[in-house]
Order: C-alpha cells, then structure tokens, then sequence
C-alpha cells in the first residue's frame, strides 16, 4: 500500500500525468449511481410526465372541447342526474358530479398540487436551511430563541391550526401556500441545525477562520455545500407532504374553492357519488397516490444514491454479473468458481 | 491584566541562534508574554455556572525568531495547539500579550485582526479534515484571495496554478476535489493556501504527523525550502522529536500548560536541564537498534495531571524522578542554568547535569502500571 502510494506520489510530484483533469463532483457521482437506480429513474420519468400533463392541461381542454370549468348538463350527466362512465360522449375519464369533464379537471387540479407542493417546498427549505444554520453556526441565545421557536411550531396540531387559519383568513391560495410552509420550516430548521453544529466542528472551517473569512463566507462557501445533500433528499420528501396536506385541506372545504379544481375537492365532492361512480374516485385518488409515491421513491433513490455506503443500486447488477460469470465457467466445466461477494464488501 | 515575571520575558527575547544583544525587536517576529488561555467549565443546566476552569496555556512567554523555526514539543494535551490557535487569533487569550512584528494583536477585533491574518497563515494536521471536500482545489487555494481582494478572475488562477507548481502539484488539477489526491498532495494543497498571501509567519500544527515517513520527509524539505525562499518563520508543532529537531532552529519543551524548558535545538537536544525534556529525549525511538540498546530510557511515573487541578509548585514534580519538598511548593522560574548558553532556559530547581543518570533515580521509584510519554 505505501509503495504504490509512494510511487504514485513520486509519480504526480515528477512528471504531470495528462490524463483526467476535470474532476467529478459530488453532484456527478450522485447522478451517475441515480442513473443506475430503476426505481428511482422510473419515478423521476412518472414526475416529469406528472409536469408536462399539467402544463399541457389547456391543451387537453381544447381537443376534448371541455374547459374546466364548464358543465355539460346534457351530455355529461345521465337521465338521472348522475356522473357519466368513462368514454361515453367525449368524456374520456367520466364527468363529476355536476356533469364537468373529470380528466381535465384531474390535469388542472395536477396544476395546483404540483405548484403548491414544490413551491412551499422551497419556501419551506429557504426558511428551514437559513433559519438552522443561523442557530447552529452563531449558537448561544441566538439558537436558544431560533430553537425554542421550531420547537413550539412544531409542537403545534398542524392539522387543527391550519384549519382554523383558513378559516379565519378565508380559504385561498396564498393563504394555504403560507399555512403549509409555516408547518414545514421547522422540521427542515431542526436538521439542518444538527447539521451544522457538527460541520462547524470541521478543521476546514477553522482553516477558513484562519484565512480571516467572515461569517457569512463561511455559512455560504463553507457550510452551505455540504448541507445541500441532506436537504436536497429532505426537500424531495417535503414536495408530496406538501400535495396531500393541500389535498386534505381542500378536501375538507378549506383549502382550494370550487370551481378551481384541485385533487382534494374532487375527492370531496366524489365521496356522494362513489357508490354510483367509482370512476369519480379512483381516478383523482390514482393521480395523487401515484405522484406522491413517485416523489418518495425518488427521495429515497436520492438518499442512496448521496450515500456512497449504499449496496440496494449497485447489487443487482453485481448479482447479474456474477450470474453471467457462473454460467460461462460452468459451460467451459470449471465449475462454479467465482463465488458471492458478502455485501459491503466491494 | 497583570502582567507578572517581566523580566523572565525580558531574557527569553533572545531566543534566536546566537545569543542577540537583549530587546533587538527586529529579529523577534512574534512575542508571546505572559499568555494565559483558561477554558471554563460549565455546569450542566440552566444556569450554566462556572465551575472550574481548564488551564490549558498557563504563564507562556516565547518569542518566535524573523526566518526562523520555533519547534514547540510536548504531549497530547499539554496545550501546544491552543498556544497555536491563540497565536493565530483562532481563540481570544485570557490574559498576556502577543506582539506581532511589534504590534499587538493579542484582544483585537475581528475586523482590526484582518489584516494580521494575511501575515499569519497556518497549516493543520489533518490533510482530510482541513479541505472542504465540496470545493475545488482552485478555489481553495484561490480563497486567501477572494478574501483579502487580492486577485480574482484569470489573475487569480494565474497565480493559483504559480502556487500549485511550487509546491509539488499538477497546476492542471486545480478543477480536481481534495478527495482525489493522497494524503501527502493535500498537505501541499494545504501550504500552497497558507503561501498564497505571502504570510510572514506560518503556523505549522502537527503538519505531517498524519502522513507517511518518507512523505513527511517530502513535505518538511518543501517547507524548508519556502523558508528560505520566503524568508517565513514558522511555529512548528509536533511531538515527533526528530522531526522537531531536523526543521527548528530553536526548540520549547512544553509540559501541562507551561514552558519546561526553551533554547536553541542543540543544547536542548543534547543538554537537557529538564528532567521531562531529558525523559522525552530517551523515549524517543532511535534509528539505529545498538544506539538504542545502549540508551538508558527514564520511565515516568503516573499520568500527566489534569490541567483543571494542576499540581502545586512545578508541575512536573509528582512524576520527577529528582523531586524534593522544594518542587511541592515553589514554581521554579525559567531561567538560565549554571554554564549555559544565555538563550537556553529551563525551569527546574534540581536542573539535570550532563551524565547524570536520571533512569536509575526514575527507575527506584517506578511502579508497576507506569507509563513513558512521548
């Protein structure tokens, strides 16, 4: 080991090797290991497709001819006033209950989840990351008030509180978009403290002290950077809380109003009909399940991909080749030599 | 602010090579006085009241030579690497002064010690902990520039990818992250940054106890050479005595937060006066077997005591070997022994005589569970 590290080191000290000067960055790496990843490439296609249907909702709008908000009492509703089935007049998913096409309010209500969720998603991790490294890095009574502050928030019954804001506030989209990030900072806050009371520990930030860098160079080149991994695979796993806890404000009437659709109204107004309907249910409910499990595996496929210790991406593959590699030693009749690596090994 | 023992401070100003005409402040760079860093011990709970206090540097006087190499050596703990920090204005010092090419620099504010940090630069011990593994080499060699407004764009890579051919780097792998050099590459990553601003003093804490023999070897022949290219003084902290003995020009011996003893390297190193200097001297593991075999090593007795509760009088004298009522009770002052060289001090009443064989004194009242410090 210390000869060949001798020798490179001889090596690189003496004549400059050409090769491979740009280095790979931790970004790279992490997209690389993602990129091998199924589940979560799979996801990240289900998200994407998820964004480009709800940019294209107005488009759905025009080549059924059935704008959101339009009811169609003769064509959409049958003789008894109720939702018509899937593929009948036009009506490629069915209508709801007041005779409007349900796909295009499906695509419309994608809109409004997808737009709260990342935007309180960012807000939220704004507030949460400045707020967490401010308290980790000063300390002292700075964190003691900062903490207690995230403590209280989150000790809070978000559910109730929020209901009781919309109320009080009216229900709107602002006011939701402010109620959620209100109840998503502080648990991002709490995190991102810890983590920067161990990174503040590191001797590069005492080098940097050295060189006679300020606070906030050392919060924002030093810190910042290697917060992003843990807050990145956070944020991803914020964006589809964030879509069910508008869904279930709207669901319960306070979140976004008729007639704007959003997937939690739909579900709302379809708990009357599902009995008669079961279209008017299982459509909405698919496109939310679907997105926010989308989101977590994604997250989770983030997280792994971050953390080089992982062994779910790599071992399947591993698990292939060993597989191709018995197989063709068995042909030439040697036997099954190579034998399972133990995880953790490689 | 007391500022008590003046003239121990007074005599240690001439620590250079030969012995200087006292108070010649244009070969002193950095004078520590007096300095003192006590870290409080806090109560668990809500009050958080003091309840003790670490003397982690107690009473040091040194003095740091223009162009020269002070070695500072002692164990773990004995507090060589806060003197450092305090050096480096890292830490505020509790009392004392620190004088820097004449100016105090000691209790400044942060904004007042900015342009001080330029003249004092440092390197660390852990070539892994001391880069940020997000930033590129580039940047981070290029940093002292972006904070002190000394260069930026092409002219700060220019001169970037200057320092990294200096000191033994691809300049072609300024785009790389620390990650991807050994161990021995990023300490040189480490003085290319602390060279950058061209500091007239560069701290040295352990820089190359984390790194292989024959890399320590490449890294110290580099530092040297920068010094005399640079003219830079170095405050060199190690406790791996040959490494100590083959950078620094003058040599302190520190033992739970005081100076045992302090002169120019070759009467330190081949007179000790000090029975803890003598003690880390016949620790230390010589080359050759037969050199070492013939060597009579001196085994301390116990532990090094806690700096919370240091000893009374000398605080070496529970481990002493030559240790009488006196030590108990009074603390010897560092001062210069009978037939010495006026530059080497030690603080010792019984100082050690040359051929006086301390291992058979140390040996008489040894127990069993003893340990040697190194």
């Amino acid at each position: 080991m210390s000869i060949t590290e001798l020798e490179f080191e001889a090596a690189s000290a003496e004549s400059a090797p050409e090769q491979a000067i740009e280095g790979r960055s931790q970004w790279q790496l992490t997209w690389r290991r993602l990129s091998h990843d199924k589940v979560a490439v799979i996801s990240l296609i289900i998200i994407v497709i998820m964004i480009a249907l709800a940019i294209a909702a107005p488009a759905f709008a025009a080549l059924t001819g059935h704008p959101p908000n339009s009811a169609y009492p003769n064509t959409g509703e049958n003789a008894a006033g109720l939702p018509v089935s899937p593929g009948t007049n036009g009506f490629w998913l069915g209508t709801d209950g007041t005779g409007r096409d349900l796909l295009v309010r499906i695509l419309y209500g994608a809109r409004i989840s997808l737009f709260v969720g990342v935007l309180t998603t960012v807000i939220a991790t704004v507030a949460g990351v400045t707020i967490g490294m401010v308290a980790g890095y000063f300390g002292g009574v700075v964190d003691t008030v900062l903490s207690r502050f995230v403590d209280a928030v989150l000790a809070f019954p978000y559910v109730v509180l929020a209901l009781a804001l919309a109320v009080v506030l009216g229900p709107s989209l602002p006011v939701i978009i402010g109620v959620i990030s209100f109840f998503s900072w502080a648990g991002i806050s709490r995190i991102v403290r810890g983590q920067t009371l161990s990174i503040k520990e590191k001797e590069y930030i005492e080098a940097a002290r050295s060189l006679g860098a300020g606070p906030f160079r050392i919060m924002f080149v030093h810190i910042l950077p290697n917060l992003l991994a843990p807050v990145l695979v956070l944020a991803t796993l914020y964006i589809p809380q964030a879509i069910i806890f508008e869904a279930t404000l709207s669901y319960l009437g306070l979140g976004i109003q008729q007639p704007t659709a959003s997937w939690g109204n739909i579900l709302g107004d379809a708990q009357n009909f599902y009995q008669q309907a079961w279209w008017y249910v299982v459509f909405p409910a698919a496109a939310l399940l679907i997105t926010t499990l989308a989101f977590n595996l994604l997250g989770d496929g983030i997280r792994d991909a971050m953390d080089p210790r992982t062994e779910r991406i790599f071992a399947a593959s591993r698990a292939r080749k060993l597989a191709r590699a018995r197989r063709r030693s068995r042909r030439r009749g040697q036997g099954d030599l190579p034998t399972a690596s133990a995880p953790g090994e490689a | 602010m007391s500022v008590p023992g003046t003239e121990n401070a007074a005599a240690q100003q001439a620590n250079g090579q030969q012995p200087a005409p006292p108070d010649s402040d244009d070969d002193i760079l950095v004078r520590i006085e007096n300095v003192k860093k006590y870290f409080p011990i806090k109560s668990v709970g809500f009050t958080r009241r003091t309840v003790g206090q670490v003397h982690a540097v107690d009473d040091v006087s040194l003095t740091i030579p223009r162009g020269r190499t002070l070695g500072l050596v002692g164990e773990t703990g004995c507090g060589k690497s806060t003197l450092a920090r305090c050096v480096a204005g890292l830490i505020p010092i509790t009392s004392g002064s620190i004088t820097f090419d004449g100016q105090k620099i000691s209790g400044l504010s942060r904004r007042a010690m900015q342009p001080f940090r330029r003249e004092i630069q440092m390197i660390f011990q852990d070539p892994y902990g001391s880069l940020n593994p997000r930033q590129r080499v580039g940047s981070i060699i290029g940093e002292p520039f972006a904070i002190h407004n000394m260069a930026s764009g092409n002219d700060r890579k220019k001169r970037v990818q200057e320092l990294m051919e200096r000191v033994g780097l691809n300049p072609e792998h300024f785009n790389r992250f620390p990650a991807e050099f050994s161990g021995g590459q990023r300490q040189r990553i480490g003085v290319a940054r602390a060279l950058a601003v061209r500091p007239k003093l560069i701290i040295c804490d352990e820089p190359v106890s984390a790194l292989d023999v024959s890399i320590q070897a490449q890294v110290l022949n580099l530092l040297a050479d920068l010094q005399d290219e640079f003219g830079l003084s170095y405050l060199f902290i190690a406790h791996d005595l040959e490494v100590v003995r083959h950078v620094s020009h003058a040599v302190a011996v520190m033992y739970l937060g005081r100076i045992a003893e302090a002169g120019p390297k070759d009467p330190v190193y081949d007179h000790p006066r000090h029975p803890y200097t003598a003690a880390l001297l016949s620790a230390a593991p010589a080359a050759d077997p037969r050199t070492a075999a013939q060597r009579q090593r001196i085994i301390l007795v116990g532990d090094v005591p806690s700096p919370i509760d240091p000893p009374s009088g000398c605080r070496f004298h529970p481990r002493c070997p030559k240790a009488q009522d006196l030590c108990q009770h009074e603390d010897p002052p560092l001062e210069v022994k009978p037939g010495d060289p006026v530059t080497h001090q030690a603080a010792c009443h019984f100082p050690v005589q040359d051929g006086e064989d301390l291992a058979t004194a140390g040996s008489a009242t040894s127990a069993a569970g003893s340990r040697e410090s190194a």
